[in-house]
């Protein structure tokens, strides 16, 4: 039975620019029960879509031009404010991407709970609270009835998109839409929540739009897929259709982008500089890094009770040239690790050894020539780079700094830089603003290596790109270490950008490492169970196999 | 949150020796002194006055001599209204300036808060302009124009409120409340406009439309907890600035409040009456500093937490 069905829906948004033409005419319908992925990347138009259905975008600047969305035998497109508001929430919830942002930091997650009940369903705060309570237990929060009182900062990220699955849930829609549920999450979260959305779902036959560019994701969880680009729909069929036998260019191609590891095919490229690995020169050692932070958050009367061991005991080789993924999870203490290494956090024991000089012991002076030969890339290029300074400037800033170039040199160096990471000469007077993400990562990564380190830490560089993006700064960094001959640790809580990138691999969990190897021999045998863990979560774009894999999950969890 | 206010305090004693500090030797250097008048006066009553009030010793020994009496709670006699203590004239001009400035702060937070929220949620529209260009209109007058024109306008044509006065006749509060605080207002008008804005696009916002709430639940429930931050960080401030803001606004309307004496004792070079405002209202400022900061980390989970955590 059509649940929904969408007829050209056309939003428009009129910039200063010109009109965009977000949503192109598309059409598309969901049957009780099943679900619809909408696969696309950033600025394909899917989450405009949705939210258009239910008069979420911001109007002005959106426009809903044209179409009908027929839900329950109502047109959505043409409904007054009072009755979308009696259907939003209630007969169509969102699940939206980032779960940080997207609950209110000043209401206690009880009350964020409970508002949809009382508006919807008339009923009192008291038995409204006592059914949030139970939804809440029912998505996995240990101590429903305590965590009530909780605001939403004293939750990790994967909790609290279990608690907006919860007030999506908590008036048993007949549609939920999942706006990338699960992106800003790790690996193993992505499985429990994928799996609690479709236990939902199986349990109360709603129909589930599911916005994703994850393909490997979507194999899993799709009954149909509507492939979006450019605000129209490029292709759409069943899952199995699309993924073995889509037609359409732009498929293929987001097909081919995914990171190998995800690949049900194990026909991997042999790692590219193995070579030159034979001279084993260790550049960076750390032994017995330890690197804690005090909580105070029982107060201050109670505080240094606790104390968080976000590396405890680290000991880690890196050889000269090499590429060592370290993965984990967040809270893992990945990071810190990158940071205590370049001596960007205090670390509390430990030695840390680059080209045989103790960094551990140098005083902030004596570090200045040392940072020169170390780098970093940050996570988020929109955020990473001073959104008032040129390219020219965030480039030209370190050579200058570390008194690499002269005021007259200068220019020809950057450049020479922008060559080296595939900018556009012409864009040199251009802002961060001014470009996309792909491209920013670009200039961080230009940043980076402009003082021609010997070491580069790379912190998540790819995990806030499009997964066509992701693949070319992968392979943009792969060119560069082989060109500037630089040694890396690439951390990333994506196992298959790190089996596509890493030469080497270390396993980081609760601030300890578990396992380190080879990458290929880790991936085919893990011997910790961590790392066994961590491989099982990693979802494959292959709906066949990916349907056995939860067979098999399941299974192992019983 | 103890150890933060313990801290903070501490952090103001610094300042307040800073303040009495420049104070104490800039009323010194300006040109004059409070026993020189018009009528010459006998040089050696003079000697007695100043003998009497210490003025003859070194001016280090003085300076020492204030402090001590300061950590004392006492800020000395007036050098022009003899016999009486500046404490005395400070408590007897307070009540009235106090209140003054507590209904000036009611009409800047009542109108300035409901015109910015008012405003921000329909940016770039008539409404969000015509509220805005009346905050503008009202940060740019000023109370010696803003006053005498109410004055004119209901005072004098209208006859619906007293001209001046404090207290004597009904009514006669509204106009100097309202002259004090339309500046404020607009201030206010245009922080919270700004807050607003800002938290009406945040995502939870959408969230909570999402959720099919009526968009007044959203407005006021969601919006004006983040929205107002900004507002509630400077409302301890104006407090402050109102207190000792008030003397145009005293002189306008004939009111014998703080204001008043402060700019007077300036012109006489009554020492310890500049003085001794100057401290105190100093010490006002912390302190209303300190209390919109704390209101501020209550009303933001997030930084009772960091605070917790000792960031």
């Amino acid at each position: 039975m059509k649940l929904l069905k969408v007829d050209n829906l056309t939003t428009h948004f009129h910039t200063r620019e010109g009109v965009v033409k977000a949503v192109d005419g598309i059409s598309f319908s969901v049957n009780q029960g099943e679900t619809l992925a909408i696969v696309g990347e950033s600025g394909s138009g899917k989450s405009v879509a949705c939210y258009s259905l239910l008069k979420l975008i911001p109007q002005p600047p959106g426009k809903i031009v044209a179409g009908s969305a027929l839900f329950d035998g109502r047109d959505l497109l043409q409904a007054d404010e009072s009755t979308l508001q009696n259907i939003r929430g209630n007969d169509i919830a969102i699940i939206f991407q980032d779960p940080m942002t997207c609950l209110n930091p000043y209401l206690t997650v009880g009350e964020q709970l409970i508002e949809p009940l009382i508006y919807h369903h008339n009923i009192s705060r008291k038995n409204a609270a006592v059914r949030a309570t139970e939804i809440l237990g029912e998505v996995g929060i240990v101590e429903p009835e305590k965590r009530m009182g909780s605001y939403p900062h004293e939750f990790s990220g994967g909790m609290r998109q279990r608690v907006m699955i919860a007030m999506a849930l908590i008036t048993e829609p007949k549609l939920l839409i999942c706006d990338e549920p699960t992106t800003a999450l790790d690996v193993t979260i992505q499985a429990q929540i994928l799996n609690l959305v479709k236990a939902l779902q199986i349990k109360r036959n709603i129909a589930v739009i599911f916005i994703s560019h994850d393909l490997a994701v979507v194999a899993g969880v799709a009954d149909n897929v509507a492939v979006m680009k450019d605000g129209l729909i490029v292709e759409q069929g069943p899952v199995d259709e699309i993924f073995y036998r889509g037609q359409h260019e732009y498929t293929k191609k987001l097909l081919a982008a995914i990171p190998e590891g995800a690949k049900p095919l194990s026909a991997q490229s042999p790692p590219m500089n193995t070579d030159k690995k034979s001279e084993h020169k260790p550049l960076l050692s750390i032994s017995a890094l330890k690197t804690h932070f005090h909580d105070y958050s029982g107060g201050w009367l109670k505080r240094n009770q606790k104390v968080i061991k976000a590396v405890d005991d680290v000991s880690l080789t890196i050889q000269q040239g090499e590429i060592l993924g370290l993965v984990g999870e967040s809270g893992s203490g990945k990071s810190t690790l990158g940071r205590s290494i370049l001596q960007l956090v205090p670390i509390t024991s430990g030695s840390v050894v680059f080209d045989g000089t103790e960094l551990t012991r140098l005083s902030p002076t004596q570090m200045k020539p040392v940072r020169r030969r170390m780098q970093m890339i940050f996570q988020d290029p929109y955020s990473s780079l001073n959104p008032r300074m040129t390219v020219f400037d965030t480039l030209a800033e370190p050579l200058l700094y570390h008194r690499l170039a002269t005021r007259k040199t200068v220019t020809a160096q950057v450049l020479a830089l922008m060559d080296d990471v595939g900018l556009a000469r012409a864009a040199i007077r251009k802002y961060p603003h001014e470009f996309s993400g792909g491209q920013r990562q670009r200039i961080a990564v230009g940043r980076a290596i402009s003082t021609k380190p010997e070491l580069v830490i790379a912190d998540e560089p790819v995990s806030a790109l499009d997964v066509t993006i992701q693949a070319q700064i992968l392979d943009l960094i792969l060119a560069l270490v082989e060109k500037h001959d630089l040694t890396m640790l690439f951390i990333s809580h994506d196992l298959s950008v790190v089996r596509y990138i890493a030469d080497r691999i270390a396993v980081m969990h609760h601030g300890k490492l578990v396992e380190t190897g080879i990458t290929e021999p880790l991936f085919s045998a893990p011997k910790h169970d961590y790392t066994k863990k961590l491989l099982s979560a990693i979802p494959v774009a292959d709906p066949v196999k990916e349907r056995q894999r939860q067979v098999d999950l399941i299974q192992l969890g019983n | 949150m103890f150890r933060f206010i313990i801290s903070r305090v501490l952090q103001a004693i610094p300042v307040l020796l800073v303040v009495v500090t420049i104070t104490f030797f800039l009323v010194r250097v300006a040109p004059g002194g409070p026993f020189s008048a018009e009528k010459a006066v006998p040089p050696e009553v003079i000697k007695a006055l100043e003998a009497r009030y210490h003025l003859d010793e070194p001016i280090w020994q003085q300076y020492l001599g204030y402090l001590n009496d300061l950590v004392h709670g006492e800020f000395g006699p007036s050098f022009r209204y003899p016999g009486r203590t500046v404490n005395e004239l400070i408590a007897g001009g307070l009540p009235i300036t106090a209140e003054l400035a507590f209904y000036a702060m009611l009409v800047a937070v009542i109108i300035g808060v409901c015109a910015g929220v008012f405003a921000a949620l329909k940016p770039n529209t008539p409404q969000d302009y015509i509220p805005m260009s009346a905050a503008m209109l009202g940060i740019c007058m000023p109370s010696f124009l803003m006053g005498p024109l109410l004055v004119l306008v209901f005072g004098i044509w209208f006859e619906w409120v007293p001209v001046s006065g404090w207290g004597d006749l009904p009514g006669d509060k509204i106009l100097p409340a309202i002259t004090l605080g339309s500046g404020y207002a607009a201030f206010l008008a245009r922080l919270s406009r700004g807050g607003m804005l800002e938290v009406m696009s945040q995502d939870y916002i959408r969230t909570a439309r999402a959720k099919g709430l009526p968009e007044w639940v959203v407005v006021l429930k969601h919006g004006l907890r983040g929205g107002l931050i900004p507002v509630v960080a400077f409302l301890g401030p104006a407090f402050a600035g109102l207190l000792s803001g008030s003397f145009v606004v005293e002189t306008i309307f004939q009111i014998p409040g703080l204001g008043r004496f402060y700019v007077q004792a300036a012109f006489n070079r009554d020492y310890t009456m500049i003085l001794g405002t100057t401290v105190f209202f100093a010490t006002l400022i912390v302190l209303f500093n300190l209390l919109s900061d704390i209101v501020s980390v209550w009303i933001n989970p997030k930084l009772r937490h960091q605070l917790r955590e000792g960031k």
